[in-house]
C-alpha cells in the first residue's frame, strides 16, 4: 500500500496522518450503556459547561476532530462518542435509533445531571432531537447540523414502489442471512479515502486520509472502516421523515439548526421551505448555498461560528 | 420437542420442532412476551406437514442481545433465518408474530406459502404514528427471557397502516398465490384493518384458516 511520510514505526500498523486543525482529543473513556461499552471523546476544560454531539449515521466519533477544538478553545467541553457499531465502540446485536438515544443518555448522564447544549449532524440530529423532546429539563440549546429529514419522496407510482421495495427487503434479508460472518474487504488508505470521496465530493484528499486514519483500522491485510459490517443502509422501515419535523415546533428550547444546500448522497434534500413552517418561536436556521450534508466537515471554521454565536458566552 | 439453532447475526435462535409430518412445515411464530408453545396448537391439529416454532430474539430458549434495539424488521430477518433452514413454509403468527409473518410474507413471497395472521400479545405495537418519546430511565435487568428491552420497545414500535399494505400487496402480487395472506384476528388495529382490507386477502376463522394454504405450491 502506498504508505507516505508520517508512518510511525513506534505502532506498526498506526499510519499516524495529520491535518491542518486537527486535533486528537485530549480526553477518551469509555462508558458502558446497558452492558455495551461506548467509546466517548472530549476537547477543552474539564470543567467547562458541556456540549454533547451526536454524529451521523455510519460516521464516528472523531469527524469531529477539526469542529470540536474549535468550540473547546472558545471555552467549551466538547463531548462526541462512537455509537454503538460504531468507530471503538461495542458491537451490538440489535441497533435501532431508540438504543442510540439510550446509549446517549448514558453518556450525557456521565457528563453531568445539569441541562447542557446538545446537537448532533444528520441522523445524530434526528436522535437529539428526540431527547431533546423526551427530557426537555436536560437541554439548554439545541443544535442540528443538517439534521432535519424533509418529507419529500421519489415520486413513483405504488406498484413502481411496491416492486422497488421488495428488491430492497431481499437484498437487506440476504445480507443479514450472511451478517455472522461478513468482514469488510481491506483497501488501502487511499483507497477508503476514495471511496468516502464519493460521499464528500468537496473534501480535500488530505482530509479525507485524515477520517481514514481515525476512523478506519490497519490490519495485516490493509484498511477497513470500524463500522461493524453487519450494518448496512437501507430505505425500508415505517418511520416517515415529516415525523421528525413535527418535533420542533413544540420544543422548548433554543434551537439552531444549519442546513447544506448541496445535494449530495447521503442528504436529505432538505431546504429551509420545508423547515420554516415547524420551526418553533426560539430558533435560528442557517442554509450553506455551498454546503453539503456533511457541514461541520466541510466547513468546520463557518459551522463553529454560527455555533458559538447562537451559544453566547460558555458560563 | 426436539430443534434446531439457526444464526442470526450475533443471536442463536432457537427453531423447535413441535411435530413431524409429511408436506411442507408450518412455521409458528409467537406473540410478544411468549415462547414456542410446547404442543401444535389444537386448531393447527390438521395440518399435514411437520410444524416449527420460532423462539425469537430476546424470547424463550434464544439468546438475549446486550442493550436492547428490538424493531420488527430484524424479527422478520429472524423469521427468514428459521426459512433459511426450512426453505418453503406457511407462517402462523400471532400477535406481535402476526405483524411479523406479515412482513415476512411481503419480503420472502417465494418462501412464504401463505400466512395467518392470530390474535395474541403485542398485536397493536406503538400505533400508526410514535407517540410522546421517552427514554427507558435506568438500565433493565439484562439476560433474562423475556428480555425486558424487547418488551419496552415492541410495544412502542410503529405500524402505518399503509406500511403493512405495501407488505401484503407484495405477498399478494409477488407469490403467485390467489390467496397470500388470512386474517383470522378478531382485534383488527388500524395496520391490520388495513390489510385485511387488500384485495386478496382471506378474512376466515382461525379454525378454518391452515387449511387454505394446504393444498398450495
Amino acid at each position: 500500500m502506498g504508505q507516505s511520510a508520517g508512518v510511525s514505526s513506534a505502532a506498526p500498523g498506526a499510519e499516524v496522518v495529520t491535518f491542518p486543525g486537527a486535533r486528537a482529543p485530549d480526553r477518551r473513556r469509555t462508558v458502558d450503556a446497558h452492558g455495551l461499552g461506548i467509546a466517548v471523546y472530549e476537547w477543552g476544560d474539564p470543567g467547562a459547561p458541556p456540549l454533547a454531539l451526536a454524529h451521523g449515521g455510519f460516521d464516528f466519533g472523531r469527524t469531529y476532530d477539526v469542529f470540536a477544538p474549535l468550540l473547546a478553545d472558545a471555552g467549551w467541553r466538547v463531548v462526541a462518542w462512537d455509537q454503538r457499531g460504531h468507530g471503538d465502540s461495542d458491537r451490538a446485536a440489535l441497533y435501532s435509533w431508540d438504543a442510540d438515544l439510550r446509549d446517549a443518555v448514558a453518556v450525557i448522564d456521565s457528563l453531568s445531571g445539569e441541562p447542557m447544549v446538545v446537537g448532533g449532524h444528520s441522523k445524530g440530529g434526528g436522535v437529539m432531537l428526540q431527547y431533546a423532546v423526551a427530557l426537555p429539563h436536560r437541554v439548554r440549546k439545541l443544535v442540528l447540523l443538517d439534521g432535519l429529514p424533509s418529507g419529500r419522496m421519489p415520486d413513483v407510482p405504488d406498484h413502481e414502489r411496491t416492486r422497488m421495495l421488495a428488491g430492497e427487503l431481499a437484498v437487506w434479508l440476504d445480507h443479514r442471512r450472511r451478517t455472522g460472518t461478513k468482514v469488510r474487504r481491506p483497501d488501502t488508505l487511499d483507497g477508503l479515502a476514495r471511496r468516502r470521496a464519493r460521499m464528500n465530493p468537496r473534501l480535500s484528499p488530505e482530509w479525507l486520509r485524515y477520517l481514514v486514519s481515525v476512523g478506519g483500522r490497519h490490519d495485516p491485510d490493509g484498511w477497513r472502516w470500524k463500522i461493524d459490517p453487519a450494518l448496512r443502509m437501507g430505505g425500508f422501515g415505517p418511520w416517515r421523515p415529516e415525523w421528525s419535523m413535527q418535533r420542533l415546533p413544540g420544543l422548548g428550547m433554543p434551537l439552531l439548526a444549519v442546513l447544506g444546500m448541496q445535494p449530495e448522497p447521503m442528504g436529505w434534500g432538505t431546504s429551509p421551505d420545508d423547515v420554516e413552517p415547524f420551526l418553533p418561536a426560539d430558533s435560528r436556521l442557517a442554509a450553506l448555498e455551498d454546503a453539503g450534508h456533511f457541514v461541520h466537515i466541510e466547513q468546520p471554521d463557518r459551522v463553529a461560528a454560527l455555533v458559538l454565536d447562537f451559544l453566547g458566552s460558555p458560563s | 420437542m426436539t430443534g434446531v439453532v439457526v444464526r442470526h447475526g450475533r443471536i442463536d435462535l432457537a427453531l423447535h420442532r413441535l411435530r413431524d409430518g409429511d408436506g411442507r412445515p408450518l412455521l409458528l411464530l409467537h406473540g410478544l412476551g411468549e415462547r414456542t408453545p410446547s404442543a401444535v396448537p389444537e386448531h393447527l391439529d390438521g395440518w399435514a406437514g411437520p410444524v416449527w416454532g420460532l423462539d425469537f430474539t430476546g424470547h424463550g430458549a434464544s439468546s438475549v442481545p446486550v442493550g436492547g434495539g428490538y424493531i420488527c424488521e430484524m424479527l422478520m430477518a429472524d423469521a427468514d433465518a428459521a426459512l433459511a433452514h426450512l426453505g418453503t413454509a406457511t407462517v402462523y403468527g400471532r400477535g406481535l408474530g402476526a405483524y411479523v409473518a406479515l412482513l415476512i410474507a411481503g419480503a420472502r413471497p417465494d418462501l412464504v406459502r401463505g400466512a395467518i395472521l392470530d390474535d395474541g400479545p403485542g398485536l397493536a405495537g406503538g400505533g400508526v404514528e410514535p407517540g410522546t418519546p421517552y427514554v427507558l430511565a435506568a438500565p433493565l435487568a439484562g439476560g433474562v427471557v423475556p428480555d425486558p428491552y424487547a418488551l419496552a420497545e415492541l410495544s412502542q414500535d410503529v405500524r402505518p397502516a399503509d406500511y403493512a399494505a405495501v407488505f401484503a400487496r407484495q405477498a399478494t402480487t409477488l407469490s403467485g398465490l390467489d390467496c397470500a395472506l388470512a386474517v383470522c384476528a378478531q382485534v383488527r388495529p388500524p395496520w391490520l384493518a388495513a390489510v385485511a382490507a387488500e384485495p386478496g386477502v382471506a378474512d376466515v376463522p382461525r379454525r378454518r384458516a391452515a387449511a387454505l394454504f394446504a393444498g398450495v405450491d
